[in-house]
């Protein structure tokens, strides 16, 4: 699995990287996560206000900080598929 | 990389112990007004407007939903709505300055243009509401609202001259692809609620900072007079909203992205009032820097000084919300009404670090365009203000 934590690097977006750290751990799943901080490539994911969350290349949220819950259901929705 | 840096500090922290002479009265008065600006800041500043505003910052960034502001900034959108739009939007899709850039660069490649992309730009840190705030607050009303009519008119100038400039590049650059709507399966309170919600608050936050009147305006000395009373009540409303209105995991959502604002800019605050104290010194005290230095270089309100003014302003970096100690500071040294409004229309716009993404996201040569029109647009805005401000 793949997942893009997109945002130039506020505490925001800091925040959403931690709490999918924390779904991951809680489901026991593997996965690549990475920052995005690049604003361009940030722009590739069409993604306009930050933070963001990519799972597979699919935007998940945008604009907010998704909750612990929410991340872990998009994580599961995705090993699935 | 890490360990270097810790080693950088406690070099310089050593030096700085090394060779600073704390023994001379002048460095002893200037760390005393670092302090005393800090507690300044503490007494008057922190519980009744800070702490309000960071909870209107916070609901802001949960309960408001930013996508169908976004929408009107889209490839699609009617360019004279658009100019509108990206003016006054920096309220509430800038509360973080982080988040401007990014948006800045959405407009650009993928939405309204270069156009209102600058307009946003240059308006967002101006007018995202704990600057507008704060600015009110401790500068006084007349400077903040100055601040953000100027804000808001000039933007819309420098966007219309960018799309002027540049209009054929723009056309070409273009892509027609729009925006992912994707703010996730929140289900929304009606908007009513949520404006009802969000007046109160400010209401709060206003009745509870009302500056004392003069006795003769009636209304406003009545108001000072019973502002407790007044902000008790509206306090009273937004209780029984929160217990009626909002689900539990909301409320914490919402406590925790105004910690999250809180946890970051406190710091930065601090930092920033501690310095502008040593160098500046408090209103009718003296800093490390000289008074007449400063009235000399900013004071008045002539060309060169709100020339200069915005010059610093641009290539200076403000962390959130610190130019308004250190405005606090020059205009308590003598800098005049004029060059302080340059200042703060150039300051948070601009600095170094932003310039840098602003040019690899649109090129060195509109780069340059829009620093140039942002010196020469603050230093007139200044020019009128000092002007009209005597």
């Amino acid at each position: 699995m793949e997942i893009r934590i997109l945002g130039p690097g506020c505490p925001r977006c800091g925040e959403v990287e931690r709490r999918t750290i924390n779904a991951l751990a809680e489901l026991n799943v593997g996965a690549d996560v990475q920052k995005v901080t690049d604003i361009k490539k940030i722009m590739e994911y069409k993604v306009f206000s930050t933070p963001g969350l990519v799972i597979n290349g699919k935007v998940k949220s945008s604009g907010r900080i998704p909750s612990l819950e929410e991340i872990k259901r998009w994580i599961q929705e995705e090993q699935q598929s | 990389m890490k360990e270097r840096r810790i080693f950088l500090v406690l070099v310089l922290v050593f030096l700085a112990a090394y060779f600073i002479p704390f023994t001379r009265l002048n460095v002893q008065n200037a760390l005393m007004e670092a302090f005393l600006m800090v507690q300044e800041y503490a007494r008057q500043h922190v519980l009744l407007c800070l702490i309000p505003a960071f909870f209107i910052a916070g609901a802001i960034a949960v309960f408001i939903s930013k996508e169908s502001v976004i929408k009107l900034l889209g490839p699609k959108a009617k360019k004279t709505l658009a100019y509108g739009i990206a003016s006054v939007s920096g309220t509430i899709l800038a509360v973080c300055s982080c988040t401007v850039l990014p948006l800045f660069s959405g407009i650009y490649i993928r939405g309204a243009g270069i156009g209102p992309a600058t307009t946003f730009l240059y308006s967002g840190p101006a007018i995202n509401i704990l600057a507008i705030i704060l600015t009110a607050k401790v500068l006084g009303a007349k400077i903040g609202l100055a601040r953000a009519l100027g804000a808001v008119a000039f933007s819309v100038v420098i966007g219309l001259l960018m799309q002027l400039f540049f209009r054929r590049e723009d056309e070409k650059k273009r892509s027609q692809n729009d925006f992912i709507s994707s703010e996730g399966s929140k289900d929304d309170k009606p908007l009513w609620k949520t404006a009802l919600f969000m007046a109160t608050m400010i209401g709060i936050l206003v009745f509870l900072n009302w500056a004392k009147a003069d006795p003769s305006i009636k209304v406003w000395y009545l108001i000072y007079r019973i502002k407790w009373v007044l902000g008790g009540a509206l306090l009273l409303v937004l209780a029984w909203m929160l217990v009626r209105w909002f689900k539990k995991d909301e409320l914490k959502e919402w406590t925790f992205s105004t910690w999250v604002f809180a946890k970051q800019i406190f710091p930065l605050l601090l930092g920033g009032v501690m310095v502008a104290g040593f160098l500046l010194g408090r209103p009718g005290h003296e800093g490390i820097i000289p008074s007449s230095w400063v009235a000399q270089l900013v004071g008045g309100n002539s060309l060169w000084a709100n020339l200069f003014a915005s010059v610093a302003g641009a290539f200076m970096y403000f962390a959130t919300l610190t130019e308004v100690p250190i405005l606090q500071g020059l205009l308590g040294s003598g800098m005049g009404q004029g060059p302080a409004l340059a200042l703060l229309l150039a300051g948070p716009a601009l600095s170094l670090p932003s310039m840098l993404v602003i040019r690899s996201v649109m090129g060195t040569k509109k780069t340059i365009v829009y620093i140039l029109l942002v010196v020469v647009m603050a230093t007139i805005t200044g020019m009128i203000y000092g002007r009209m401000a005597g």
